[in-house]
């Protein structure tokens, strides 16, 4: 039971928490749109934080609130017929409600974006080149010259080669991995502070993938940019994150390090993500196991807990709360999940169900591996719970046997 | 399973459908009114293998390296412009429409797109029992109980016949293709990524459900998708594709913890897994894309990617063949492959040239 609560011995990066002030704050974001059907709720009381330097990962599947969270972030949603409240502050400064000139003047200098479609993000009808210079013209008042030094500095940096003969390319000259890295080098070209980037390598291939997402961990690491990055794949999750928060319709069900979320997860629709990907190292001959049913409509949100027509727990709520009452999301520090099973409730039900089956390697799991703090980390583990834990490296033979063949 | 008799399993093991040599090139056309011919996308270029009955043999590789393309051949959606497809000892490269009509029953696929391969104006219970239909099977009476069984073998409610498509989530779309696919009762379902459209918590619900048809019903699956983990789940056997070719196939356990194409390492290496633990594993990182169908480099086609490469890469195709030490069935078309597995032994290889410039490593080579 222990070292599920417990820090993994391997050392956090040292970035900095909980030091003055975030960066980003979203407090309460709320996004409504009126359509024909009725009214959609598509965010539905979000709030987070994001530090200076850090990456936060934004899961959930498609049409959870992850595009339209980041678009209220941006200013970009069209006032008409939608409906944003709450309070989303960068730097310091309000931006729920700022006038859009210098909403406008913030985009693109002080933050920008990446987006999942790189080809309806770019012009069809400017060069590359063009259309990185001009952003960076605007924002700093470069010459002509010097912008175009720029650009064709920013694509070598992203990795296109002849970046002198590339910058006058349109981008459907360019492929689809060549374009994305377009849209960094156009997202990056005024060092902005704040970078969104949604779903920016769903679309390419995995060799693209893996390029694109170690390019924008080393950009990070030279510049200290804010990174909110949207994804469903919990693969891409461990690679760049540092803090994730899990949202399910329009609402954050669980947030905390990459750590807390994918190695001792607390809500079941995180340990239900977790159980029903396929993975490199797990067994096989075990069948995968899905979260039953579907994600709900936003027209008509299910009450209570809006994840409880397809969880396996409410039984274990008492008085059917599941269903009649909202699920608060309780922080502690910057983690928290919003479920009404008590904490070790939750941690016994990972230990025993849910982590066993996820077929990782047993050293994560041994109490060697739990380091000098392991013991004294959780008092309120339970005995049984225990046993479970230095039971698992016998119950995952096939894992035994991954490690074995390398 | 659910009462349904099936009949005539071919047995186990015996090989169900040969593909040898087997290529599709799509002609490149140019000039405005008097089209001409001027190139060819080597879409599909001479590729070999055998689907046993009863076995899943998976398809890997990235966009665009002629993964549909190789289904669609199978199914006969397509017709090949070389090479040969025997289905259980026929040849049925070039059958007629009429010779194909009873092979045409036992070979049945399912895409990608659960919303755009059901006619939205049909209900679920015609467009199930469409295929028995055309082919004329059972009375109407018995069309519709074997129907009501179909949906219910892939997890959906019989009551649902008279429901349209639009009524349904993606997952339940792409279990309604499924019992399409299921009617005529097949021995091979070519699976063109029947899962990538689906969110991943629906994913898992069709996967298994494939997983129990292959298990309880003995069908040959050949099963294409870009998604390495969900491969290794589902298939016995896999084989990794890369513009036009097969580079490496075998059994899972050597295509993913043996492996010896340079390719196959650097694709492994690229999927990220949701373990923040998962260290161990080699760095590799490639430069740039795949390079153009339309004009494949000449000798090995990874070469204008690969660390490895030599002179002789370019001169010299390297033939699909078992190398020294690898396992029976263990095929690999490389001149200098790489050891046996997929551990980190120390350096990486980045050859991006924007990475290796951050993070002050010099490529292994130039690139060519
Ligand atoms: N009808 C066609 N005419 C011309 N070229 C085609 C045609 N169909 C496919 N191609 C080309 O053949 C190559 C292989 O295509 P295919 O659809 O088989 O790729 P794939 O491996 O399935 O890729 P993806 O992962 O993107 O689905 C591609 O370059 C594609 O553009
Ligand atoms: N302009 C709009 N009008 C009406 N509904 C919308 C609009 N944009 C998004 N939605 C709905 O809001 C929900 C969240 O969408 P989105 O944030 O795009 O999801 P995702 O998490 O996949 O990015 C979805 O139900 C979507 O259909
Ligand atoms: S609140 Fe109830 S229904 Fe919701 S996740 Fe927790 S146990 Fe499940
Ligand atoms: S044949 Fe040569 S170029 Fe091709 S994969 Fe092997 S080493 Fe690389
Ligand atoms: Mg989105
Ligand atoms: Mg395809």
């Amino acid at each position: 039971m222990t070292t599920v609560t417990t820090p993994q011995p391997r050392p956090e990066p040292p970035a900095p928490r909980g030091t003055g002030d975030p960066f980003l704050s979203v407090r309460d974001l709320r996004v409504r749109f009126a359509t024909e059907d009725g009214e959609v709720r598509a965010v539905d009381g979000l709030s987070f934080d994001l530090e200076r330097g850090r990456t936060l990962g934004i899961v959930g599947e498609s049409g959870s609130g992850k595009s339209v969270t980041n678009l209220a972030v941006l200013g970009l949603h069209d006032p008409r017929g939608t409906t944003v409240s709450g309070r989303v502050t960068l730097d310091g400064q309000e931006l729920l409600g700022a006038p859009r000139k210098r909403l406008e003047k913030l985009r693109g200098a002080k933050m920008s974006m990446i987006f999942q479609d790189s080809l309806t993000a770019l012009s069809p009808y400017y060069t590359v080149g063009r259309q990185i210079a001009e952003p960076y013209r605007k924002h700093t008042g470069a010459s002509r010259h010097r912008a175009r030094q720029r650009a064709v500095e920013m694509l070598g940096r992203v990795g296109i080669p002849q970046p002198q003969r590339r910058v006058d390319d349109f981008p459907h000259q360019f492929s689809g991995g060549m374009r994305q890295r377009a849209m960094i080098a156009l997202a990056l070209v005024c060092d902005p502070q704040l970078l969104i980037a949604d779903e920016p390598t769903t679309a390419l291939d995995v060799t693209v993938q893996a390029q694109i997402l170690d390019l924008l961990k080393d950009l990070q690491r030279q510049t200290g940019t804010s990174i909110v990055f949207v994804t469903h794949d919990l693969g891409v999750v461990a690679d760049v994150c540092d803090d994730v928060l899990v949202m399910y319709a329009g609402r954050c069900v669980e947030t905390g390090t990459v750590r807390d979320i994918l190695k001792t997860p607390e809500h079941p629709y995180s340990w239900g993500l977790l159980s029903s990907i396929p993975r490199l190292k797990a067994p096989v001959d075990v069948p995968l196991r899905p979260i039953p049913g579907s994600p709900p409509s936003l027209l008509d949100p299910p009450p209570g807990c809006p994840f409880h027509p397809r969880c396996a727990f409410r039984d274990e709520v008492a008085g059917d709360r599941c269903a009649t009452e909202r699920p608060q999301l309780l922080l502690t520090g910057a983690r928290g999940s919003a479920c009404h099973l008590d904490g070790d409730r939750k941690r016994a039900i990972f230990a025993d169900r849910i982590r066993p089956a996820l077929g990782r390697r047993p050293e994560a799991a041994s109490p060697a591996a739990a380091g000098p703090e392991g013991p004294d980390a959780d008092r309120t583990a339970e005995p049984e719970a225990d046993r479970t834990v230095a039971d698992e490296p016998a119950a995952e033979p096939e894992a035994d046997q991954g490690e074995g063949n390398r | 399973m659910s009462g349904i008799a099936m009949t005539k399993a071919a047995p186990a093991g015996e090989p169900l459908l040969e593909a040898a040599g087997l290529a599709k090139h799509f002609p490149v056309l140019d000039g405005f009114l008097f089209k001409r011919r001027v190139g060819a996308v080597q879409a599909v270029d001479g590729v070999d293998f055998t689907v046993h009955a009863g076995e899943s043999l998976g398809l890997v590789g990235e966009s665009g390296c002629g993964k549909s393309t190789t289904g669609r051949l199978v199914t006969r959606l397509l017709e090949p412009t070389a090479g040969r497809l025997t289905y259980r000892g026929q040849d049925i490269t070039h059958a007629t429409r009429k010779q194909l009509a009873p092979v045409r029953t036992e070979i049945q696929m399912i895409f990608q797109d659960p919303y755009a391969s059901l006619n939205p104006r049909r209900t679920v219970g015609e467009i199930v029992s469409g295929p028995l239909e055309i082919q004329g099977l059972l009375t109407p009476g018995a069309r519709e109980r074997r129907t009501r069984e179909l949906l219910e073998i892939v997890g959906l409610n019989p009551e649902h016949y008279n429901r349209f498509p639009h009524e349904f989530s993606g997952g339940q779309r792409q279990r309604v293709g499924v019992a399409r696919a299921l009617s005529l009762e097949p021995k091979l379902i070519v699976a063109d990524e029947p899962v990538s459209a689906l969110d991943v918590s629906i994913q898992a619900q069709v996967v298994n459900l494939l997983q129990r048809l292959q298990r309880e019903m003995g069908i040959a699956f050949l099963f294409i998708a870009h998604d390495l983990a969900v491969v290794r789940h589902f298939s016995q056997r896999v084989a990794v594709m890369y513009l036009g070719r097969i580079i490496e196939i075998g059994d899972r356990d050597a295509i993913y913890e043996h492996p010896r194409h340079p390719y196959t390492h650097a694709l492994l290496s690229a999927v990220p897994e949701a373990d923040p633990d998962d260290d161990g594993r080699e760095r590799i990182r490639l430069a740039g894309d795949v390079p153009s169908p339309l004009n494949p480099p000449s000798g090995c086609r990874f070469r204008t990617r690969c660390w490895k490469a030599q002179d002789k890469c370019a001169t010299d195709e390297p033939p699909l063949v078992r190398l020294d030490g690898d396992a029976e069935g263990h095929l690999t078309a490389c001149h200098f492959p790489q050891e046996p597995t997929v551990a980190d032994r120390g350096h990486d290889v980045v050859l991006d040239p924007a990475l290796a410039a951050l993070e002050g490593t010099e490529p292994p080579r130039e690139p060519a």
